[in-house]
């Protein structure tokens, strides 16, 4: 009896050190060698792995880092500068500070300011319809409202308000990965500078119908007349297939353009509304009107001029003008 | 009678022919056309014309100028108001030559008369397919593939069997049953002719079995034409597709992803050849198309001889106008066709049918989870797995997708008129067919 046990222990003592013996040579014959400060860089990472840098995830941007050496053009928009810095500091480099990014939402194609013509029926994603059809409103560029950019984002930031039927972008939590300008079949988002002080202008619209079309299916669709491009002291503002598009390196926030449009397609974010001046009408100064938004903090808004009183008057009628001035008000106070 | 039919998959959806019996109209010409510059498969043509030309009807307006393209000719006499960008189908603006119309007067080339012309002997295979190509006749079943380049057989392969497609398997469509009724004749000269252009000495006609008047009559008048055969066919879904229609007429199957000239048959619709009978024999390009317009609760469900470039809103004004409880209006039939989103789009060489449904039936059904019944595998004529391939598109698999032959899929619908959990099965495997087929043209790159 005791044999057995004796002969069992010493057996298969015999055999663990035999697959010991044999591992340390495997392992010593077949070793990866890896720079340490791979770990050490991935460690300073946020870990998102959302694709924002370019790179798969944060471990093959780690390994790129290390293998280049150096830090030009490598950015993780998640972890932003504070990241960016550490890594610098750990592997000796410089690295510049990059401006901060936002994704924005370049339409404004409302239930109110599109109107529906045909319903869609299909499965619930942009892609589809995209595919299938102009869109429920006419307009061939305009957001569908579906939320492929609400699923694609992983940091919680874009939401569809349910209220005007286009998405919002969160002022807090967009990182500016980019998953959203991939996801959406439209190329309505967009990532632009953040600007000083948070504040942006830009055009509200990526239509490249002519005047006419465009305005039949959205009334704040870009006609491209052009009055803002002249109106520019800057010459930010290019045109383009019957599109205005600002661009944010050159424009200097001066709130000029916006309220020359005819249409209110330029949108300004996150200034404060205008003071009237003194000795002006009230009548023809432009007024600010805030846009509702529900999931951001971010205060959008559009200088309309009153216009004479013939055409001024159908626009008041809209249930929803009296409410967006009760809420211009707050957003002053706001502001 | 012995009925041939296809073995797998198909569906029975309700039949619903509400026009059947109702005699061709001919419709009245518009006061304005939109004539879309690209209306077949392939390469847009290029328009001849400017603003302000004045065009007889008949007259070519756009050259299709790529190997796979067809010529677009005047369907009225007028002027040219502009070329501009119209809406079509899906509500994406197109190019399109817009004329108003004044008077009808025809292209002194073409032969007007009633009379039938029976002579064929002198034609020669190279002068009809340059004929067609001239004449800008395409496939009018639906798929509006340029007719003479289907003419042309490619090199090492040769053609044994014409396929006539006289199945007409869409619910509610009647335009080719009524074609082969009162255009029967004709519309054998015009297979003799497809026929003497192929050099083939055997046409197979296939009609289903839900028209027997089609049948006898054609039978009849087939006796009097060398080489034509007139077969019966069960009632199935899809069986008007080109595949399975060899499959059923010939046993014959078509490899995966190959055309049907591989199996050494050529098909085509029995509405493309009337309309090559009106181009080899009276000269006449394609202006004209039979379009059955229906609907269970319109007024009148007809069937009409329209100018092409009409817009659908007259058409279905003609037939009692629309019904207050209209959900959808679909062009095509109800199984593949295409939902409008607005009725002033035109009548274009494709367009087979105007469909009007009722708000209540057209809704789809809420999506459920899929149950894994498997009625969707039974019902696809590929013997594709539709449950998985729009499981694998849903995911972006599209690999995957392409192992499991996703190309294959013809969008015939079966899959998704079969699935009793209301699953957008097609919906994600046309979605599925786009991503691959862009994979499969970058990687030739």
């Amino acid at each position: 009896m005791n044999d057995i046990v004796i002969n069992a222990v010493l057996s298969l003592s015999a055999l663990g050190v035999a697959a010991a013996v044999i591992l340390y040579f495997v392992a010593q014959r077949f070793k990866v060698i890896e720079d340490p400060r791979i770990d050490q860089v991935n460690e300073l990472l946020p870990g998102a792995n959302c694709g924002g840098c370019g790179y798969a995830g944060c471990r093959q941007f780690a390994e790129a880092i290390v293998k280049n050496e150096s830090l030009e053009d490598m950015n993780c928009p998640v972890g932003g500068d504070e990241s960016m810095k550490e890594i610098a500091s750990l592997l000796g480099l410089e690295v510049e500070e990059q401006l901060k990014m936002i994704a924005v939402v370049r339409c404004n194609g409302t239930f109110n300011n599109a109107p529906e013509k045909v319903q869609y029926d299909g499965p619930a994603s942009c892609e589809f319809e995209h595919n299938l059809a102009a869109g429920s409103s006419g307009c061939p560029n305009g957001c569908l409202g579906l939320g492929d950019c609400v699923e694609s984002c992983n940091f919680d930031a874009i939401y569809i308000n349910d209220e005007r039927g286009i998405p919002e972008v969160s002022e807090k939590n967009c990182v500016a990965c980019g998953a959203c300008v991939e996801a959406c079949p439209r190329n309505i988002i967009e990532l632009r500078p953040k600007g000083k002080k948070d504040r942006r202008v830009f055009v509200s619209c990526v239509n490249t119908e002519k005047g006419g079309p465009a305005k039949k299916n959205c009334s704040v669709a870009c006609i491209g007349c052009g009055k803002c491009v002249k109106t520019c002291p800057f010459d930010a503002i290019t045109m383009e297939n019957n599109l205005a598009t600002i661009d944010p390196e050159k424009c200097k926030l001066c709130r000029k353009c916006a309220p020359v449009c005819p249409t209110g397609a330029i949108l300004e974010a996150n200034f404060p509304m205008r003071k009237p001046k003194e000795g002006q009408e009230q009548s023809d100064k432009p007024v600010d009107k805030q846009i509702e938004l529900k999931h951001t903090t971010t205060v959008l808004m559009y200088p309309e001029v009153p216009k004479p009183a013939k055409k001024a008057a159908p626009k008041k009628d809209t249930p929803n003008d009296t409410q967006k001035q009760s809420k211009t008000d707050q957003g002053g106070k706001e502001a | 009678m012995n009925l041939k039919t296809f073995k797998i998959g198909g569906v029975h959806p309700e039949e619903n022919k509400l026009s059947a019996d109702k005699e061709i109209e001919v419709f009245p010409v518009p006061k304005k056309v939109y004539i879309p510059i690209s209306q077949n498969l392939g390469a847009p043509s290029k328009p001849v014309v400017n603003k302000k030309d004045q065009v007889k009807a008949g007259q070519l307006i756009a050259k299709g100028e790529a190997f796979i393209s067809a010529n677009v000719h005047s369907s009225v006499a007028g002027t040219v108001s502009k070329i501009d960008k119209v809406i079509d189908q899906s509500g994406y603006k197109r190019d399109t030559i817009i004329i108003d119309v004044d008077g009808d007067e025809w292209d002194e080339s073409i032969d007007r008369s009633e009379e039938i012309n029976r002579d064929i002997t002198h034609l020669e295979p190279d002068s009809i397919i340059k004929k067609l190509g001239e004449k800008g006749i395409v496939g009018l079943g639906g798929a509006t593939f340029p007719s003479h380049v289907k003419l042309m057989v490619p090199e090492g392969k040769t053609a044994e069997t014409l396929i006539i497609n006289g199945v007409e398997c869409e619910p509610y469509l009647t335009a080719d049953h009524r074609l082969m009724m009162e255009k029967g004749e004709e519309m054998l000269i015009g297979v003799s002719i497809l026929m003497k252009g192929l050099k083939v000495d055997k046409a197979y006609i296939g009609i289903e079995s839900n028209k027997p008047d089609a049948i006898a009559h054609i039978s009849n008048l087939a006796q009097k034409f060398k080489g034509i055969e007139v077969y019966g066919l069960k009632v199935k879904y899809p069986q008007g597709a080109e595949k399975q229609l060899i499959k059923a007429l010939t046993g014959r199957e078509v490899p995966s992803g190959k055309l049907p000239i591989e199996v050494g048959c050529v098909v085509n619709n029995v509405g493309t050849a009337f309309s090559v009978y009106e181009a080899v024999q009276k000269n006449k390009p394609l202006m004209e198309r039979v379009v059955t317009v229906t609907g269970k609760e319109l007024p009148k469900p007809s069937n009409f001889l329209v100018r092409i470039g009409t817009p659908v809103s007259e058409l279905v004004e003609k037939a009692g106008g629309l019904p207050e409880s209209t959900g959808k209006v679909v062009s095509g039939g109800p199984m593949m066709g295409k939902a409008l989103t607005s009725l002033e789009v035109p009548v274009i060489k494709g367009t087979s049918g105007i469909l009007v449904f009722p708000a209540r039936v057209s809704k789809r059904v809420p999506m459920q989870h899929c149950i894994r019944c498997g009625k969707c595998v039974t019902a696809c004529p590929m013997g594709l797995e539709p449950y998985l391939l729009s499981q694998l598109a849903q995911k972006e698999r599209y690999e995957g997708a392409e192992d499991e032959r996703i190309m294959d899929c013809m969008e015939c619908g079966s899959c998704h008129f079969t699935c009793p959990s209301g699953r957008p099965l097609l919906d994600y495997i046309r979605l599925g067919k786009n991503k691959v087929g862009q994979m499969i043209r970058n990687r030739g790159k």
